[in-house]
């Protein structure tokens, strides 16, 4: 069984440790100047639709190039936002996702990228 | 509100956070498994790191190929919010002895914030053991099992993309970003870092994609003027905590009669700006006045 991402996820651990304990330990940093807070705010929609919009829209075949690739699954995470933003609700938008899929896949419109 | 009451609720509400930590750290189990993480390396990611989106973007990241030291700028990135929940709960918890507030930021995320600042809100002082219920007994625990249940399912489906596995990523992102999008800054940051991620994976390679969207989406966003931004909940206060810790996190708002009740001498606000109304007021870094905070300035 393979354990080598452990590390990883201990350096993980010791990036994110800091953003969590800074402000409980050290209450006097709790100030951060108003231009990087802007910037993280906006830190977590960028980097989330960036990489949905990679696994969805970018598949690298077997000799490493990269193509732009359009399928089913544009559809699903569509509707999974869509599910989403209506409801507040993300599992019944990843059940929507999902459902889109396994639906297209086994009636034949849709095969795997 | 007394202890007991506010506690009550607190379990409620735990109750939905854990059952929604339990669908996701499923989900996470599986899309870990996919990814060809062991069981041991998935259940490392969420005990030691404990951060939902950045483990499901590390996923993506290792599925990509990317570098551990892009996965490691980016989880920073990602997580760089916790800092100003953090800020948001210091003055709540400065009684709490050093060591167990060290242990607190560790199980400090989106949902134990937004369950513990609606507690200590309601009661208008402290409650250590409110916080250990909503990061523990709400969200750690569940989060966990779910987690293992999940990878170790993942390994029994022959072919997991025949049943959407696959698709179960870009689509928890995709609606993870929708929690986070509170305004129109968000909005083009998550746009332009689509745009600019697929572009470059094209012309470079995806994981290098991934970095530039992550790192230039924002850039794009604060293009748009702050007064222009329409920010409906900004990061570290409640309301944003409450969007963030989707699937079905939200928090109902407070009665009223909470206000009235208890008059919120601590902290000063009125009960729409509890409850994070359209009228609700905007202290500090965080919206979490704590005791003897309530004069916080807004830096917006």
């Amino acid at each position: 069984m393979s354990t080598s991402l452990i590390l990883l996820a201990v350096l993980m651990f010791a990036v994110t440790y800091p953003s969590r304990a800074l402000g409980l330990l050290a209450p006097a940093l709790d100030r951060l100047p108003r231009g990087a807070i802007d910037y993280l705010q906006l830190v977590g929609p960028a980097v989330l639709t960036a990489l949905a919009a990679v696994a969805v829209m970018v598949v690298t075949d077997e000799s490493g190039a990269s193509r732009f690739y359009i399928g089913v699954e544009w559809v699903a995470v569509l509707a999974c936002l869509v599910v989403t933003a209506w409801r507040r609700n993300l599992l019944l938008g990843l059940i929507a996702a999902v459902a889109i899929v396994v639906v297209a896949r086994a009636t034949g419109l849709a095969a795997l990228p | 509100m007394t202890l007991a009451a506010s506690r009550r609720r607190l379990l409620v509400e735990s109750l939905g956070i854990a059952v929604s930590a339990i669908g996701f750290g499923f989900v996470y189990g599986l899309s870990a498994h996919d990814a060809g993480f062991s069981p041991i390396e998935a259940m490392a990611m969420s005990v030691i790191v404990f951060a939902g989106a950045a483990q499901f973007a590390a996923v993506g990241y290792v599925a990509g190929g990317l570098p551990w030291i892009g996965v490691l700028v980016l989880t920073g990135l990602l997580n760089a919010r916790h800092l100003l929940y953090s800020a948001s709960l210091a003055p709540w918890l400065q009684e709490v002895p050093r060591p167990r507030r060290a242990v607190m930021a560790h199980l400090l995320t989106d949902e134990a914030f937004a369950l513990s600042i609606a507690h200590f809100r309601r009661l208008g002082r402290t409650d250590e053991r409110g916080y250990w219920i909503g990061a523990i007994v709400a969200t750690f625990i569940p989060w966990n099992l779910a987690t293992l249940a999940g990878v170790l399912v993942g390994g029994s489906i022959p072919d997991p993309n025949q049943f959407g596995v696959d698709i179960i990523f870009p689509a928890a992102m995709i609606g993870l970003a929708v929690g986070l999008i509170t305004g129109r800054r968000e909005l083009v940051a998550a746009i332009a870092g689509g745009g600019i991620a697929v572009v470059v994976a094209l012309l470079v390679s995806p994981a290098i994609g991934i970095v530039a969207g992550g790192v230039m989406g924002p850039a794009v966003g604060l293009l748009v003027p702050a007064a222009e931004s329409h920010e409906t909940a900004p990061l570290g206060s409640s309301e944003s905590a409450e969007r963030y810790a989707m699937p079905g996190a939200h928090l109902d708002a407070e009665p009223e009669a909470d206000a009235g009740e208890h008059g919120t001498a601590e902290s000063g606000e009125s009960g729409a700006a509890r409850s994070g109304g359209p009228e609700a007021a905007r202290p500090g870094v965080p919206d979490a006045a704590g005791p003897g905070q309530g004069d916080r300035q807004d830096p917006r």
